[in-house]
Protein backbone atom coordinates (compact mmCIF):
# COMPACT_ATOMS: atom_id res chain seq x y z
CA UNK A 1 0.00 0.00 0.00
CA UNK A 2 1.34 3.48 -0.88
CA UNK A 3 2.78 5.45 2.02
CA UNK A 4 2.28 8.51 0.98
CA UNK A 5 -1.37 8.66 0.52
CA UNK A 6 -2.25 8.00 4.63
CA UNK A 7 -4.81 11.00 4.93
CA UNK A 8 -6.86 8.72 2.32
CA UNK A 9 -6.56 5.38 3.73
CA UNK A 10 -9.50 5.31 5.98
CA UNK A 11 -10.68 2.05 5.29
CA UNK A 12 -13.26 0.92 7.70
CA UNK A 13 -13.18 -2.19 10.25
CA UNK A 14 -14.55 -4.86 8.72
CA UNK A 15 -17.69 -4.89 11.51
CA UNK A 16 -18.29 -1.67 11.06
CA UNK A 17 -18.77 -1.60 6.96
CA UNK A 18 -21.04 -4.86 7.45
CA UNK A 19 -23.37 -2.77 9.81
CA UNK A 20 -22.85 0.26 7.32
CA UNK A 21 -23.68 -1.37 4.52
CA UNK A 22 -27.03 -3.23 6.48
CA UNK A 23 -28.43 0.33 7.65
CA UNK A 24 -27.84 1.78 3.96
CA UNK A 25 -30.18 -1.10 2.46
CA UNK A 26 -32.61 -0.85 5.73
CA UNK A 27 -33.46 2.93 4.74
CA UNK A 28 -33.69 1.65 1.10
CA UNK A 29 -35.85 -0.73 1.91
CA UNK A 30 -38.20 0.98 4.09
CA UNK A 31 -38.19 3.95 1.77
CA UNK A 32 -39.64 1.61 -0.85
CA UNK A 33 -42.47 -0.09 1.23
CA UNK A 34 -43.30 3.40 2.69
CA UNK A 35 -43.76 5.00 -0.68
CA UNK A 36 -45.04 1.96 -2.52
CA UNK A 37 -47.71 1.74 0.74
CA UNK A 38 -48.27 5.59 0.54
CA UNK A 39 -48.81 6.16 -3.34
CA UNK A 40 -52.13 6.17 -4.94
CA UNK A 41 -52.76 4.73 -8.42
CA UNK A 42 -51.71 6.85 -11.04
CA UNK A 43 -54.82 8.34 -13.30
CA UNK A 44 -53.30 6.68 -16.80
CA UNK A 45 -50.99 4.23 -15.51
CA UNK A 46 -52.61 2.70 -12.05
CA UNK A 47 -49.61 1.04 -9.71
CA UNK A 48 -47.03 1.41 -13.00
CA UNK A 49 -46.00 5.10 -11.89
CA UNK A 50 -44.25 2.66 -8.87
CA UNK A 51 -41.36 2.38 -11.28
CA UNK A 52 -40.37 5.64 -10.99
CA UNK A 53 -39.36 5.38 -7.42
CA UNK A 54 -36.39 2.81 -8.73
CA UNK A 55 -35.99 4.24 -12.13
CA UNK A 56 -35.38 8.12 -11.88
CA UNK A 57 -33.34 7.85 -8.63
CA UNK A 58 -31.40 5.25 -10.52
CA UNK A 59 -30.81 7.83 -13.02
CA UNK A 60 -29.98 10.67 -10.64
CA UNK A 61 -27.55 8.36 -9.05
CA UNK A 62 -25.98 8.12 -12.47
CA UNK A 63 -25.64 11.24 -13.13
CA UNK A 64 -24.35 12.17 -9.26
CA UNK A 65 -21.45 9.52 -9.82
CA UNK A 66 -20.11 10.07 -12.90
CA UNK A 67 -20.13 13.80 -12.00
CA UNK A 68 -17.61 12.65 -8.69
CA UNK A 69 -15.72 11.09 -12.20
CA UNK A 70 -15.44 14.34 -13.58
CA UNK A 71 -14.06 15.98 -10.13
CA UNK A 72 -11.68 13.34 -9.72
CA UNK A 73 -10.32 12.49 -13.39
CA UNK A 74 -9.64 16.58 -13.00
CA UNK A 75 -8.26 16.46 -9.72
CA UNK A 76 -5.79 13.01 -10.52
CA UNK A 77 -4.88 15.44 -13.97
CA UNK A 78 -3.71 18.23 -12.01
CA UNK A 79 -2.35 16.87 -8.56
CA UNK A 80 -1.48 13.32 -10.09
CA UNK A 81 -2.50 11.52 -6.56
CA UNK A 82 -3.22 7.78 -7.21
CA UNK A 83 -6.19 7.87 -4.76
CA UNK A 84 -7.60 10.58 -6.74
CA UNK A 85 -7.36 7.76 -9.81
CA UNK A 86 -8.61 5.32 -7.90
CA UNK A 87 -11.60 6.98 -6.34
CA UNK A 88 -12.80 8.08 -10.05
CA UNK A 89 -12.02 4.62 -11.48
CA UNK A 90 -14.56 3.15 -8.16
CA UNK A 91 -17.26 6.03 -9.14
CA UNK A 92 -17.03 4.85 -12.71
CA UNK A 93 -17.88 1.39 -11.62
CA UNK A 94 -20.67 2.14 -9.61
CA UNK A 95 -22.18 4.88 -11.70
CA UNK A 96 -22.02 2.16 -14.85
CA UNK A 97 -24.04 0.00 -12.63
CA UNK A 98 -26.60 2.49 -12.11
CA UNK A 99 -26.68 3.46 -15.83
CA UNK A 100 -27.41 -0.14 -16.55
CA UNK A 101 -30.16 -0.44 -13.82
CA UNK A 102 -31.64 2.99 -15.18
CA UNK A 103 -31.58 1.31 -18.55
CA UNK A 104 -33.35 -1.67 -17.48
CA UNK A 105 -35.66 -0.56 -15.27
CA UNK A 106 -36.71 2.29 -18.16
CA UNK A 107 -37.02 -0.62 -20.46
CA UNK A 108 -39.26 -2.26 -18.01
CA UNK A 109 -40.94 0.74 -17.51
CA UNK A 110 -41.64 1.81 -21.05
CA UNK A 111 -43.17 -1.92 -22.45
CA UNK A 112 -46.28 -1.74 -20.47
CA UNK A 113 -46.54 2.27 -20.78
CA UNK A 114 -45.42 3.57 -24.00
CA UNK A 115 -45.91 0.12 -26.19
CA UNK A 116 -42.22 -0.85 -26.74
CA UNK A 117 -39.29 -1.97 -24.97
CA UNK A 118 -37.25 0.59 -26.41
CA UNK A 119 -36.88 2.58 -29.53
CA UNK A 120 -34.32 5.03 -31.02
CA UNK A 121 -34.81 8.76 -29.54
CA UNK A 122 -32.04 11.02 -28.34
CA UNK A 123 -32.64 10.39 -24.38
CA UNK A 124 -33.13 6.81 -24.74
CA UNK A 125 -29.82 6.96 -26.85
CA UNK A 126 -27.87 9.05 -24.98
CA UNK A 127 -28.74 7.41 -21.99
CA UNK A 128 -27.10 4.31 -24.09
CA UNK A 129 -24.33 6.10 -25.18
CA UNK A 130 -23.00 7.23 -21.80
CA UNK A 131 -22.99 3.62 -20.60
CA UNK A 132 -21.40 2.32 -23.20
CA UNK A 133 -18.14 5.11 -22.71
CA UNK A 134 -18.27 4.03 -19.47
CA UNK A 135 -18.10 0.06 -20.12
CA UNK A 136 -15.22 1.40 -22.40
CA UNK A 137 -13.67 3.35 -19.27
CA UNK A 138 -13.87 -0.23 -17.51
CA UNK A 139 -12.29 -2.30 -20.33
CA UNK A 140 -9.50 0.60 -20.59
CA UNK A 141 -8.17 0.33 -17.11
CA UNK A 142 -8.73 -3.53 -17.79
CA UNK A 143 -6.43 -3.43 -20.64
CA UNK A 144 -3.21 -0.94 -19.64
CA UNK A 145 -0.66 -2.69 -17.66
CA UNK A 146 1.18 0.51 -16.61
CA UNK A 147 -0.41 2.31 -13.36
CA UNK A 148 0.23 5.95 -14.47
CA UNK A 149 -0.65 5.50 -18.10
CA UNK A 150 -3.74 3.64 -17.29
CA UNK A 151 -4.39 6.71 -14.79
CA UNK A 152 -4.19 9.39 -17.08
CA UNK A 153 -5.89 8.00 -19.89
CA UNK A 154 -8.92 6.86 -17.88
CA UNK A 155 -9.07 10.22 -16.70
CA UNK A 156 -9.77 11.37 -19.96
CA UNK A 157 -11.78 9.00 -21.06
CA UNK A 158 -13.71 10.01 -17.92
CA UNK A 159 -13.60 13.46 -18.56
CA UNK A 160 -15.14 12.82 -21.57
CA UNK A 161 -17.39 10.64 -20.81
CA UNK A 162 -19.01 12.91 -18.19
CA UNK A 163 -19.70 15.64 -20.76
CA UNK A 164 -22.32 13.19 -22.10
CA UNK A 165 -24.30 13.94 -18.17
CA UNK A 166 -25.44 16.92 -19.37
CA UNK A 167 -26.51 16.22 -22.77
CA UNK A 168 -28.45 12.81 -21.44
CA UNK A 169 -30.25 15.51 -19.29
CA UNK A 170 -30.94 18.16 -21.67
CA UNK A 171 -31.77 15.86 -24.60
CA UNK A 172 -35.61 15.98 -24.34
CA UNK A 173 -35.66 19.61 -23.79
CA UNK A 174 -33.43 19.84 -27.04
CA UNK A 175 -35.12 17.65 -29.10
CA UNK A 176 -38.28 15.61 -29.83
CA UNK A 177 -38.36 12.34 -27.98
CA UNK A 178 -40.79 9.86 -26.93
CA UNK A 179 -39.15 10.02 -23.39
CA UNK A 180 -41.37 12.65 -21.40
CA UNK A 181 -39.40 15.90 -20.08
CA UNK A 182 -38.60 15.47 -16.46
CA UNK A 183 -41.31 15.94 -13.85
CA UNK A 184 -41.16 19.15 -11.13
CA UNK A 185 -42.75 18.90 -7.90
CA UNK A 186 -45.62 20.96 -9.40
CA UNK A 187 -46.20 18.16 -12.60
CA UNK A 188 -46.32 15.29 -9.78
CA UNK A 189 -48.89 14.47 -7.15
CA UNK A 190 -47.14 15.62 -3.64
CA UNK A 191 -47.24 11.83 -2.27
CA UNK A 192 -45.13 10.46 -5.52
CA UNK A 193 -43.42 13.73 -4.76
CA UNK A 194 -42.26 12.85 -1.37
CA UNK A 195 -41.80 9.03 -2.43
CA UNK A 196 -39.29 9.99 -5.23
CA UNK A 197 -37.04 12.21 -2.64
CA UNK A 198 -37.00 9.36 0.15
CA UNK A 199 -35.89 6.81 -2.65
CA UNK A 200 -33.45 9.20 -3.92
CA UNK A 201 -32.02 9.92 -0.74
CA UNK A 202 -31.58 5.96 0.34
CA UNK A 203 -30.07 5.44 -2.98
CA UNK A 204 -27.66 7.84 -2.44
CA UNK A 205 -26.70 6.62 0.75
CA UNK A 206 -26.50 3.25 -0.76
CA UNK A 207 -24.02 5.02 -3.78
CA UNK A 208 -22.00 6.43 -1.35
CA UNK A 209 -21.28 3.13 0.72
CA UNK A 210 -20.73 1.04 -2.65
CA UNK A 211 -18.52 3.79 -4.03
CA UNK A 212 -16.39 3.77 -0.74
CA UNK A 213 -16.33 0.18 -0.45
CA UNK A 214 -14.81 -0.22 -4.20
CA UNK A 215 -12.46 2.51 -3.21
CA UNK A 216 -10.98 0.70 -0.76
CA UNK A 217 -10.72 -2.54 -2.98
CA UNK A 218 -9.41 -0.38 -5.41
CA UNK A 219 -6.32 0.26 -2.75
CA UNK A 220 -6.03 -3.68 -1.88
CA UNK A 221 -5.96 -4.63 -5.56
CA UNK A 222 -3.68 -1.39 -6.27
CA UNK A 223 -1.07 -2.74 -3.45
CA UNK A 224 -1.14 -6.58 -4.50
CA UNK A 225 -0.59 -5.27 -8.00
CA UNK A 226 2.25 -3.09 -6.62
CA UNK A 227 3.84 -6.79 -4.65
CA UNK A 228 3.28 -8.28 -7.65
CA UNK A 229 5.68 -6.48 -9.73
CA UNK A 230 8.43 -6.05 -6.86
CA UNK A 231 7.82 -10.19 -6.65
CA UNK A 232 8.11 -10.06 -10.79
CA UNK A 233 11.65 -8.36 -10.65
CA UNK A 234 12.74 -10.24 -7.83
CA UNK A 235 13.21 -7.41 -5.13
CA UNK A 236 11.39 -7.28 -1.96
CA UNK B 1 3.64 18.80 -28.64
CA UNK B 2 1.61 17.21 -25.85
CA UNK B 3 0.19 20.11 -24.62
CA UNK B 4 -0.86 20.64 -28.10
CA UNK B 5 -2.75 17.34 -28.43
CA UNK B 6 -4.52 18.14 -25.30
CA UNK B 7 -5.30 21.77 -26.19
CA UNK B 8 -6.42 20.49 -29.76
CA UNK B 9 -8.58 17.49 -28.27
CA UNK B 10 -10.41 19.80 -25.58
CA UNK B 11 -11.25 21.91 -28.73
CA UNK B 12 -12.49 19.67 -30.51
CA UNK B 13 -14.79 18.61 -27.60
CA UNK B 14 -15.49 21.74 -26.54
CA UNK B 15 -16.77 23.00 -30.46
CA UNK B 16 -19.05 19.06 -30.48
CA UNK B 17 -20.52 20.46 -27.36
CA UNK B 18 -21.36 23.61 -28.19
CA UNK B 19 -22.79 22.22 -31.52
CA UNK B 20 -25.01 19.81 -29.62
CA UNK B 21 -25.85 22.67 -27.32
CA UNK B 22 -26.98 25.53 -30.15
CA UNK B 23 -28.94 22.84 -32.00
CA UNK B 24 -26.54 22.24 -34.97
CA UNK B 25 -28.86 18.51 -34.18
CA UNK B 26 -32.04 19.79 -34.36
CA UNK B 27 -33.42 19.21 -38.17
CA UNK B 28 -31.54 15.52 -38.22
CA UNK B 29 -32.82 14.66 -34.06
CA UNK B 30 -36.49 14.89 -34.74
CA UNK B 31 -37.89 11.92 -33.16
CA UNK B 32 -41.43 11.97 -35.02
CA UNK B 33 -43.33 14.69 -37.57
CA UNK B 34 -46.59 15.86 -36.05
CA UNK B 35 -49.78 15.55 -38.48
CA UNK B 36 -49.00 19.38 -40.08
CA UNK B 37 -45.78 19.53 -40.67
CA UNK B 38 -45.91 16.08 -42.15
CA UNK B 39 -49.23 17.40 -44.61
CA UNK B 40 -47.02 20.30 -45.49
CA UNK B 41 -44.57 17.60 -47.20
CA UNK B 42 -47.08 17.00 -49.45
CA UNK B 43 -46.88 13.65 -52.11
CA UNK B 44 -43.29 13.51 -50.98
CA UNK B 45 -44.63 12.68 -47.61
CA UNK B 46 -46.43 9.57 -48.90
CA UNK B 47 -45.13 6.03 -49.36
CA UNK B 48 -42.18 7.00 -47.30
CA UNK B 49 -41.21 5.20 -43.54
CA UNK B 50 -42.15 7.75 -41.06
CA UNK B 51 -42.66 8.32 -37.31
CA UNK B 52 -45.95 9.90 -36.67
CA UNK B 53 -46.53 12.51 -33.18
CA UNK B 54 -50.12 14.01 -31.78
CA UNK B 55 -52.56 13.81 -29.80
CA UNK B 56 -55.19 10.33 -30.51
CA UNK B 57 -58.64 13.51 -31.08
CA UNK B 58 -61.13 12.67 -28.67
CA UNK B 59 -63.91 10.27 -30.46
CA UNK B 60 -62.04 9.22 -33.05
CA UNK B 61 -60.79 5.82 -31.76
CA UNK B 62 -62.54 2.81 -33.46
CA UNK B 63 -61.34 -0.63 -32.17
CA UNK B 64 -62.42 -4.04 -33.86
CA UNK B 65 -61.99 -6.27 -31.35
CA UNK B 66 -62.56 -9.39 -33.84
CA UNK B 67 -60.35 -8.02 -36.60
CA UNK B 68 -57.89 -6.47 -34.15
CA UNK B 69 -57.95 -3.09 -36.24
CA UNK B 70 -57.86 -0.21 -34.85
CA UNK B 71 -58.60 3.01 -36.36
CA UNK B 72 -58.24 6.69 -34.81
CA UNK B 73 -57.07 10.42 -36.07
CA UNK B 74 -53.79 11.91 -34.61
CA UNK B 75 -53.86 15.48 -34.27
CA UNK B 76 -51.79 18.35 -33.26
CA UNK B 77 -54.77 21.20 -33.36
CA UNK B 78 -53.45 22.38 -36.48
CA UNK B 79 -54.09 19.25 -39.11
CA UNK B 80 -55.21 15.37 -38.45
CA UNK B 81 -54.20 12.67 -40.26
CA UNK B 82 -56.25 9.07 -39.69
CA UNK B 83 -54.25 6.05 -38.71
CA UNK B 84 -55.02 2.96 -39.29
CA UNK B 85 -53.32 0.05 -37.08
CA UNK B 86 -53.48 -3.56 -36.53
CA UNK B 87 -52.79 -5.61 -32.95
CA UNK B 88 -53.99 -4.63 -29.07
CA UNK B 89 -52.95 -1.12 -28.64
CA UNK B 90 -50.54 -0.68 -25.71
CA UNK B 91 -52.35 -0.79 -22.29
CA UNK B 92 -52.47 3.40 -21.94
CA UNK B 93 -53.65 3.89 -25.27
CA UNK B 94 -57.04 5.84 -25.21
CA UNK B 95 -58.76 9.25 -26.42
CA UNK B 96 -56.90 12.04 -25.95
CA UNK B 97 -53.01 10.13 -24.90
CA UNK B 98 -50.21 11.26 -26.69
CA UNK B 99 -48.96 8.51 -29.53
CA UNK B 100 -46.48 8.05 -31.60
CA UNK B 101 -47.11 6.15 -34.87
CA UNK B 102 -44.11 4.38 -37.63
CA UNK B 103 -45.43 3.63 -40.78
CA UNK B 104 -46.23 4.87 -43.93
CA UNK B 105 -49.01 7.23 -45.39
CA UNK B 106 -50.92 5.18 -47.74
CA UNK B 107 -52.34 6.50 -51.34
CA UNK B 108 -55.65 7.23 -49.58
CA UNK B 109 -54.53 9.32 -47.06
CA UNK B 110 -54.63 7.13 -44.53
CA UNK B 111 -51.36 6.42 -42.26
CA UNK B 112 -50.89 2.69 -41.77
CA UNK B 113 -49.04 2.17 -38.66
CA UNK B 114 -46.93 -0.46 -38.08
CA UNK B 115 -46.10 0.33 -34.83
CA UNK B 116 -47.89 1.99 -32.29
CA UNK B 117 -46.27 3.75 -28.91
CA UNK B 118 -47.62 5.38 -26.56
CA UNK B 119 -46.47 8.89 -25.32
CA UNK B 120 -46.73 10.07 -21.46
CA UNK B 121 -47.11 13.58 -20.30
CA UNK B 122 -44.38 14.47 -17.30
CA UNK B 123 -47.61 14.92 -15.28
CA UNK B 124 -47.90 12.06 -12.38
CA UNK B 125 -51.60 12.55 -10.51
CA UNK B 126 -53.97 10.49 -8.52
CA UNK B 127 -57.44 10.71 -9.84
CA UNK B 128 -59.55 12.79 -7.78
CA UNK B 129 -61.84 11.57 -5.03
CA UNK B 130 -64.89 9.79 -6.69
CA UNK B 131 -62.80 9.11 -9.51
CA UNK B 132 -61.73 5.83 -10.58
CA UNK B 133 -57.29 5.69 -11.72
CA UNK B 134 -58.23 5.53 -15.91
CA UNK B 135 -56.94 2.04 -16.83
CA UNK B 136 -58.42 2.58 -19.75
CA UNK B 137 -56.85 -0.92 -21.33
CA UNK B 138 -58.65 -2.81 -18.82
CA UNK B 139 -61.96 -1.97 -20.67
CA UNK B 140 -60.85 -2.13 -23.99
CA UNK B 141 -59.58 -5.64 -23.30
CA UNK B 142 -63.09 -6.29 -21.38
CA UNK B 143 -64.48 -5.57 -24.74
CA UNK B 144 -62.71 -7.33 -26.81
CA UNK B 145 -63.26 -10.75 -24.24
CA UNK B 146 -66.95 -10.52 -24.48
CA UNK B 147 -68.10 -10.55 -28.43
Amino acid sequence: MPTNDRSLDSSLPRRTGIWLAFACFAVLGAAQAYSISNSPAEGDMGHLQKIMYVHVPAAWMTFLAFFVVLVFSVLYLWRRREAYDLIAASAAEVGAVFNGLTLALGMIWGRPTWGVWWTWDARLTSTLVLFLIFIGYLALRGFVDDPGQRARWSAAVGIIGAINVPIVYMSVMWWRTLHQQPSSPSTLDPAYTLGLRLNAIALLLVMIYFIRRRYEIARLERAAEQAAQMAAMGGR
Amino acid sequence: MKRAWVLGGGAVILGVFAWLLFGGLEKNMVFFLTPRELLAKGTEGVGVPVRLGGQVKPGSVKWDAQALDLRFTVTDGGGEIPVRATGAPPQMFRDGMGVIVEGRVGTGGVFEASNLMVKHSNEYRAPKPGEEAHEKYKTLIQQSATP
